[in-house]
This record gives structure tokens, sequence and C-alpha cells, in this order.
């Protein structure tokens, strides 16, 4: 079985991810899957390029502990999260969550749940290039919004209520 | 007591990746930023209280009252914006 939770540079491929969750249990109905890719534009400006930076070891554990808490909130058989870090091109995808359960909602729920857990609770940190220069992207209030839909304490953004 | 000081993405850039530092007993997390702001220069500006920075103990984040055990790994990080 595959870990559930991959840093890695490299690049990765939907099918093989899919199949490999789905592998081997018979009970699965269901898979649903986001895919988080890097835009040529933000805030107004071009982008040419990305860096990704995390914190080794807590980025895992974060995430491992994300993938626990929807596992006891929802009906799903099992998660996988790739999510990319070092340099990025447009077009490049970033990050995968793919979710597996006997049925749709489960599955769709469960992966918009990780999606919000990560974007404001997992330690990473995307530099964009522009023409004006390299800068830090800012962390948004509508992503902790987002997670505290699910009735989760979120304050990572400047200003977050 | 000793911790590992560890800085992310701005701050990393600003103040280093890691150091060593040597702290009082019982320090919470508010009480290493505050001396942290100290030293004065960009630490002071990073650092400032109006500035957002989150803060992660042992690799879990942590709140401005949790207290520091010695040989504990301390990092300080702007927002995250993964995904």
């Amino acid at each position: 079985m595959l870990p559930r939770v991959a840093i890695q540079t490299a690049d990765f491929d939907l099918s093989r991810e899919v199949a490999a969750l789905r592998e081997g249990d018979a009970g699965v109905g269901a898979v649903a899957s986001f895919i988080g890719t890097v835009r040529d534009r933000s805030d107004g400006s071009g982008v040419s390029e990305m860096e990704l930076e995390h914190y080794p070891g807590m980025t895992e554990r974060s995430i491992e502990a994300m993938i626990d808490a929807a596992m006891a909130r929802f009906e799903i058989r099992a998660a996988r999260v790739v999510h990319r870090v070092g340099r990025l091109l447009p077009g490049e995808q970033i990050v995968l969550v793919a979710v597996s359960s006997a049925h749709r909602g489960q599955a769709f729920q469960a992966c918009e749940f990780l999606m919000d857990y990560l974007k404001t609770q997992a330690p990473f940190w995307k530099k964009e290039t522009t023409p004006e220069g390299a800068r830090w992207v800012d962390a948004r209030v509508a992503d902790d919004a987002a997670l505290q839909r699910w009735g989760l304490a979120a304050c990572n953004a400047p200003g977050s209520a | 007591m000793k911790i590992q000081l560890r800085f992310f993405a701005s701050l990393r850039e600003a103040l280093g990746s890691q150091q060593e530092l040597e702290l009082p007993d019982g320090s919470t997390v508010a009480a290493l930023r505050d001396g942290l702001r100290e030293r004065g220069g960009r630490y002071a500006e990073l650092l400032a209280p109006q500035r957002a920075v989150r803060c992660a103990v042992n690799q879990a984040m942590a709140a401005e009252t949790t207290v520091i055990h010695d040989g504990a790994e301390v990092a300080f990080f702007p927002p995250v914006t993964g995904g």
C-alpha cells in the first residue's frame, strides 16, 4: 500500500494515483479527486515561476493528522495527498487530494475538507516570480472561512476572525 | 535550557534558517518572540506584534501561551500558503 502522504519535487500522475488508491478494495464505489495547478496570473501580475517551500517533518505530520480527521469524520475508505515542492512553472500540477469511499457524497465532502484543511494548516509557502520581482504569496482570509464552514477553528491569514 | 530555533519562508530569508538558543525554563512562545524582538534590526521589524507570524513547537502549531520545554524545536513562519 502507498503511504498516505507524499511531499516531492517530481510530478504525479492522476490515473496511477487513483489506481493505487483503489487497488485491492472492491468496496470502493466512488473516488473524488482534486488537483491544484500553478496559474500564470496572480493579483494582476503575470507569474513566470513559483517556488514552494515546506517544513520537512511537520508538513507530513500535519497532513497525516488531517487524513486521520477526515477518516474519523467521513465514511471514506482511503485517502492520498501528494504535494509538490521546489520550482514550478505555470500550468504544472501542485497538489493532489484523492479519496475513495462506498458512495460519492462522502468522497466529495472528504476531498473538499482535506483541501480546506491543507490550505490553512499545512506548512507550505509559495513565492512567485512576477515582472515586478519575486514576492511571497499572502494568505487569504477566504481560505480560513472555508475551513470554518466545517466547524473547525482557523486563524491563519492576518485579520481572519 | 537549550532550544533549536527555526525560521521559514520570508523569515528564513531575513533571519537565517536555524540557530541554537539558551532560554529561561518555563518560557512561553510569547516570551521567546519578545526576547528575539529585543535583538533589534530585522528581528524587531519582522517579529513586531502587528506582524502575522505563526509558531510551531516540536512541529505542531502552537499558541502564544504554549510553554517551551528543554530541547524543543521552535519555528516561526508567516501564514501558510500551500495547496
